[in-house]
């Protein structure tokens, strides 16, 4: 047997290249489309690219229809990513704290969404908002999205509260706290970065969503859409890679963020 | 005011379990407890000696009966309504607040003004001896400092009743002796009602006015340290209340010095102190507490004194424990005082020794057998 492997330190030579290559095959053509964001060619790519110019993100900025669909997705993370607060909050207070009749089922309801293909849940959505007679709309992609979002707060809270325990909850009540108080004072302060963490989690996930999108939204497009419909346009195709780049960065950062805060107070 | 601080008026509490049955945690429980009294709720785990108290708090409602705080009715009164306060077991402190704002925390939910506040805090650290300690975090105190801020937190709003749930349960010895005789001196010192929920006999004994005993649920016996110990109600308190020797028996008859039953196993009858209402011809437990089985050379007593054999000693320093097997093949133990200072081995007894138990009828108790 070789040193190398005995020693503990060092992962045998097959899992580290596994590992590599894992992270290459997920990675690479994140850089692809960051390295031809900047190519010089319009319609055709080849490799490697002839030049380099900064001119696509100038196109970009320019294009009214990017603006628009980038507000539109940002107010729907926004306001899906409020609900989804408010309402997976409330969820996880009462899945995790009191003891009622049925209580896996309905916390199992409550997860179901996330695993559910998103074709499933956007075709039971359209069904419903067109028996429900209401007009697809803003409203109707920002309900799309709560469905998961909501989730994903559940998920961080319930979590936290669960190993945050009642006792102190107990010894708030105790001390003359009413419900709001003992929420104001002892709940919120405990739960805030699983909240914090749950939202940006869910922002990240509403921001780029397409399936339950196309199915929910009326003439709107989100900018994950409007970058889906350019493709099929083969005029000045870097402009959907540098739109691309504004995702990932407006996805990423909260997720890291996200992530942090959840390793933070596991410690 | 009531002449009672807290009533339970026979109360009940059912639980309903996950597999969809139902648990009787406190079955019929009337209590009273008076001003300023230092009242322990004794009993094995489970005995509902917790669902008891958390009754009184108020995070429990009870299935059927009341509880009555100073002569009102409780009902669904949720616990920032209650003038009692809690010391839970595992403390419960607010991570997240310092020890100022923890022990602040009560009087501002009550709105008092924020320099009574802070001279009351003060007050009340100084008390539980933390003063200087207001800026640290709980994590950053010891258990037994946890404990303090605990007490603080709960004394500072001057609850009618203090209501502590296991307090002293996690800490070790020395500072669990410590920590009882500090309690019962603050009890005294503020002059408010304790009500103590704790299974260590030795901690009731020490600290309590009065104690109720638990099992199962029921109330078994409600009395002094002294009256619990030396005058058990029935065999379960005799037998979780330090340690007790135990006889089946049968009860004959009543005469001027108690009542005499016969002990099949001892061959014999034994004359003892009946406890509660028996008659004759009844099933009875027979007990005799350890320390108060004589042993000696010649009987003492008629047939209250029975031949014997040592067969095994234990020298624990002040006392001896002498395992004795009695007529009829019967093992009971003893417990000796080492009174006089020797290395002499006769002085102390040795195995295989014939002596006499003399079971004296004072400390011989009868007790209905449960």
């Amino acid at each position: 047997m070789k040193k190398s492997s005995t020693g503990g330190n060092t992962a045998p030579l097959p899992v580290a290249l596994g590992a590599w290559i894992a992270l290459l095959f997920l990675h690479v053509p994140v850089l692809i489309i960051l390295l031809y964001a900047f190519t010089t060619e319009e319609a055709t790519y080849s490799f490697p690219p002839p030049g380099l110019t900064l001119r696509w993100i100038g196109i970009t900025m320019g294009r009214t229809d990017f603006w628009q669909a980038l507000q539109l997705s940002l107010r729907v993370a926004g306001i899906a990513t409020l609900a989804a607060l408010v309402l997976g909050t409330l969820a996880a207070a009462a899945v995790a704290r009191s003891r009622f009749f049925g209580k896996e089922a309905v916390s199992f309801l409550l997860l179901l969404p996330l695993a559910l293909p998103g074709i499933v849940t956007g075709i039971a959505l359209r069904s419903a908002i067109s028996l429900g007679n209401i007009p697809f709309s803003f409203w109707t992609i920002v309900i799309g999205h709560a469905t998961f979002c909501v989730v994903v707060v559940y998920n961080n809270v319930v979590a936290r509260l669960r190993r945050f325990g009642n006792s102190q909850v107990e010894a708030s009540m105790d001390l003359g706290a009413n419900g709001w108080q003992t929420f104001r004072y002892v709940i919120f302060p405990n739960i805030a970065s699983a909240l914090l963490a749950g939202g940006m989690l869910a922002f990240a996930l509403s921001f780029d969503e397409v399936i339950v999108t196309t199915f929910t939204a009326g003439q709107q497009s989100t900018l994950p859409i409007w970058i889906f419909s350019q493709l099929v346009r083969p005029r000045d195709r870097p402009v959907t890679n540098v739109v691309a780049i504004v995702v990932i960065l407006i996805t990423f950062i909260p997720i890291v963020i996200a992530h942090r805060l959840t390793q933070e107070s596991n410690e | 005011m009531s002449e009672f601080v807290i009533e339970l008026v026979d109360v009940v509490k059912r639980f309903a379990t996950p597999e969809g049955n139902e648990v009787t945690a406190v079955d019929h429980v009337s209590l009273q407890i008076r001003h300023g009294e230092f009242f322990s709720l004794l009993g094995p785990s489970g005995c509902g000696k917790t669902t008891s108290l958390r009754m009184i708090a108020g995070f429990e409602w009870p299935t059927s009966g009341e509880v009555l705080i100073d002569g009102k009715p409780m009902g669904r009164t949720p616990p920032f309504w209650r003038p009692v306060n809690t010391v839970f077991q595992s403390y419960a402190l607010f991570q997240h607040m310092t020890v100022f704002q923890n022990v602040a925390f009560g009087l501002e939910m009550d709105k008092t003004p924020a320099s009574e506040i802070k001279h009351r805090v003060g007050e009340a650290l100084e008390m539980v001896k933390l003063s200087g300690m207001e800026r640290r975090k709980p994590r950053q105190l010891s258990g037994g400092q946890q404990q303090r801020v605990a007490l603080a937190r709960a004394l500072v709003k001057r609850p009618k009743v203090l209501l502590l749930d296991e307090p002293l349960g996690a800490l070790d010895l020395k500072l669990r002796r410590e920590m009882q005789i500090e309690l019962k001196t603050l009890q005294e010192q503020v002059g408010i009602t304790f009500i103590y929920v704790t299974h260590d006999q030795e901690e009731a004994l020490t600290m309590s006015d009065r104690i109720t005993v638990m099992n199962r649920g029921k109330a078994l016996q409600t009395g002094s340290p002294v009256e619990i110990y030396e005058r058990p109600n029935c065999r379960f308190v005799a037998d979780f209340i330090g340690q007790a020797n135990f006889f089946a028996g049968k009860m004959l008859a009543f005469d001027d010095q108690g009542a005499r039953v016969a002990i099949p196993a001892l061959q014999t009858e034994l004359i003892g102190q009946p406890v509660g209402n028996l008659e004759p011809g009844q099933a009875v437990a027979v007990s005799i507490r350890p320390e108060k089985v004589r042993i000696a050379q010649e009987p003492a007593f008629g047939s209250n004194s029975v031949r014997g054999r040592v067969i095994h000693t234990t020298y624990i320093g002040s006392n001896t424990h002498v395992l004795l097997e009695l007529a009829g093949g019967v093992r009971i133990n003893a417990w000796e005082q080492n009174k006089i200072s020797t290395l002499d081995p006769k002085a102390y007894f040795l195995p295989g020794q014939e002596i006499w138990a003399n079971l004296f009828p004072e400390n011989v108790l009868i007790l209905p057998e449960d």
